[in-house]
């Protein structure tokens, strides 16, 4: 791990944000029943639900789009408030979206310092530049030209350039909300070194997927969500897909479990 | 003067393992100028290039029709009479850069005038009270406007089509009992649209200010881009391109000064522009402008204002059409109920959009108002001097425009396919 790149405020391990008892109804809809979440330093985690589980209320949360009807955020033992984005900004915790939120007939570096430029009288954009380029080689990402429009950038260089635009900040909690849902093999495997990177830059990071492949490669702890509610912690390592996958459908008997032991089944079969 | 200066590569400090020299040399847009231009052209990224052909095919074809199209004379005639609907289409380029329009800055440019006689020769008030009112006009209606847009969110096209119709009416009745008000010719503002050139030694020297500026901030940029080692264009390359600014200035200059020389209310609206081009280009709120037309989601989750950013565009917008319209009276000495009616709305708009600001918003600069209105005023200075009337201008610009808007429509498709949308 290098420490170099690491962010010298947040001790490895530490926990950064903890959530504990959150809820939020939606008129009659109880979207989150009594959550709990931490996030440490230096670790990957991997929130997992099914449809409508609650998960993207519990990011908006995070990230100030919602605030929560009951329960409380501690960041760094401190108790907190979210009540909008830019208080989620203030405390360190950086969103990066589904659809990436970037504007198309901008370069790379206006991307990236949106709404955030260095200026003294007129823009820097040379310091920009530069801090870019440096971002971006301390990413290992690829990325043809700084001084490209981001239409002209494949989909994993879209989401690297989302990602590190999330980094400009300093924040010390990165949320990745399906970074890979769109993207090829390649380009899957790249944003999951970019998400490794972040780890080793002593982030904690919060990653939304569906991909089970991904987890297993990529996460250090899973958490389910089901129906609103807290359905188990998983240590990825010591766990296998199919007892997450459990925990997501919230029965071991399910379509996909029923699928894999069919499967098995037959592989038995032939090999009989 | 895209070629990488080797001399200054070789002369940084770059470290192997550099993290800006490995990064820099990632960096492959480093291919020489007209490779790179053909480039861009191919993948429909044409600037200014449309329009600048477009001027030169015009002034060759109304030259070859009657050679005093080109002389001193016209072309500084030309020159002012840009100016008031210049002004005005350069708030266009503002709202069209966050996809939105204004179709009333006609009517608001008839309003300002309006309100300039009636509060000079009606209401006897100073030229400077008068100029203030009508701009207060144009400010107020910018900001209800604006206030109706980012309030029920309904679109500047249906807003400013109901502004066009109250402010025609505002204007009649501000007129109501006389139709049409002459200014007296010794009023400031008339003076300063009819009778005010730049000195012609002065004008000299403000061109070679301009081209030096030029070079100054090239340089500089240069400085900048070695201190943050980064790569940089070749050093001749900027003092080529800024010596042919001054030769070309300096021509120019002198061409115009065998007549009156540069008037005051042109280069009143190139400093306007000038001064545009610096916001639009060289602040966050530029910035922020240009990312509100490109994505407004993107924009607001940056953090950018974006009900802010769209009110401040729409106002500059309106008060440039007020700022223009008082250009217009002083011109006319007069104002009446056709100020600012027929062709205004449209020809500001067409200005616009043939001096290359996409209608689709996040694309252009403030130039395009500059080169835009050049092309409008010369088909109707040339339509003029060939004694060709009115309705052959009307289907002429019509034409150009139509044009104008295929090659925009057109390039951003190529734009889409190369990627650089």
């Amino acid at each position: 791990m290098t420490t170099t790149l690491a962010d010298s405020r947040a001790v490895q391990g530490e926990v950064l944000l903890s959530l504990r008892q959150i809820s939020k109804s939606f008129g009659a809809v109880h979207a989150l029943g009594g959550v709990d979440l931490d996030i440490k330093a230096g670790e990957v985690v991997a929130l997992l639900g099914d449809n409508g589980a609650g998960k993207s209320t519990l990011v908006k949360i995070l990230s100030g789009v919602h605030t929560a009807d009951s329960g409380t955020v501690t960041y760094r033992g401190r108790e907190v408030t979210i009540s909008s984005p830019a208080d989620a900004q203030k405390l360190g915790i950086a969103t990066v979206y589904q659809d990436l939120a970037l504007c198309d007939n901008l370069d790379v570096v206006a991307n990236l310092f949106l709404g955030r430029e260095t200026k003294r009288f007129a823009l820097s954009e040379e310091e920009m530049e530069q801090e870019a380029l440096q971002l971006i080689s301390e990413l290992a990402a690829k990325i043809p030209s700084v001084r490209t429009p981001v239409a002209g950038l494949s989909g994993g260089q879209r989401q690297t350039v989302a990602i590190a635009r999330s980094l400009i900040g300093e924040p010390s909690i990165v949320i990745l909300d399906e970074p890979t849902a769109a993207l090829g093999v390649a380009q899957t495997a790249e944003v999951l070194n970019l998400i490794e990177r972040l780890r080793d830059r002593n982030l904690g990071v919060l990653v939304i997927t569906h991909n089970m492949a991904n987890v297993k490669e990529v996460a250090d702890r899973a958490i389910v969500l089901r129906l609103g509610h807290n359905n188990g912690v998983f240590d990825v390592v010591s766990t296998t897909g199919e007892q997450m996958v459990a925990a997501i459908t919230g029965a071991t008997d399910s379509a996909v479990t029923r699928r894999a032991h069919r499967r098995a089944a037959h592989d038995n079969e032939v090999q009989r | 003067m895209s070629q990488l200066d080797t001399h200054s590569a070789a002369g940084g400090s770059h470290q192997p393992g550099d993290p800006t020299a490995d990064a820099a040399a990632l960096d492959t847009d480093r291919s020489p100028l007209l490779e790179r231009l053909g480039g861009r052209i191919r993948g429909g990224d044409l600037g200014a290039l449309p329009v600048i052909v477009g001027v030169v095919a015009i002034w060759a074809v109304f030259t070859v029709l009657n050679g005093v199209f080109l002389s001193s004379r016209n072309l500084v005639n030309l020159a002012t009479d840009s100016a008031s609907i210049g002004v005005i289409a350069l708030g266009i380029v503002f709202v069209l850069l966050v996809a939105q329009i204004d179709l009333s800055v006609g009517s608001i440019s008839g309003v300002a005038a309006a309100v300039l006689a009636v509060g000079m020769t009606q209401l006897g008030w100073p030229s400077w009270l008068s100029m203030g009112a009508a701009i207060v006009v144009g400010l107020a209606t910018g900001l209800i406007y604006g206030w109706i847009f980012v309030r029920f969110d309904v679109h500047t096209f249906v807003i400013t089509l109901a502004g066009l119709l109250t402010l025609l009416g505002f204007q009649l009745w501000v007129l109501s009992t006389h139709g049409s008000i002459n200014i007296p010719f010794d009023t400031w503002i008339v003076r300063f649209m009819q009778q005010m050139y730049i000195p012609k030694i002065a004008s000299y020297f403000i061109m070679a200010l301009i081209a030096a500026a030029f070079l100054a901030s090239r340089l500089a940029r240069r400085v900048r881009r070695l201190a943050h080692r980064l790569p940089t264009h070749a050093l001749t390359a900027d003092i080529t391109v800024a010596l042919i600014l001054l030769v070309a200035l300096e021509v120019a200059c002198w061409y115009l000064n065998r007549d009156r020389g540069i008037s005051a209310p042109f280069a009143f609206f190139v400093v306007l522009v000038f001064i545009a081009h610096f916001a639009l280009t060289r602040t966050s709120w530029g910035r922020a402008v240009f990312a509100v037309g490109g994505s407004v989601e993107a924009a607001r989750r940056a953090g950018i204002n974006v009900k802010r950013i769209f009110v401040s565009v729409i106002v500059i917008c309106t008060v440039l059409a007020a700022v223009g319209g008082l250009l217009d009276a002083g011109r006319l000495a007069a104002a009446t109920t056709s100020s600012g009616t027929a062709d205004v709305n449209l020809d500001a708009i067409a200005a616009a959009v043939i001096g290359g600001t996409s209608l689709f918003g996040g694309r252009g600069s403030a130039y395009s108002a500059l080169l835009g209105i050049i092309v409008i005023q010369s088909i109707a200075s040339g339509l003029t001097l060939i004694n060709l009337s009115a309705s052959v201008r009307f289907m002429i610009t019509g034409g150009v425009l139509l044009i104008a808007v295929v090659v925009d429509a057109v390039t951003r498709k190529t734009r889409a396919v190369h990627g650089r949308a």
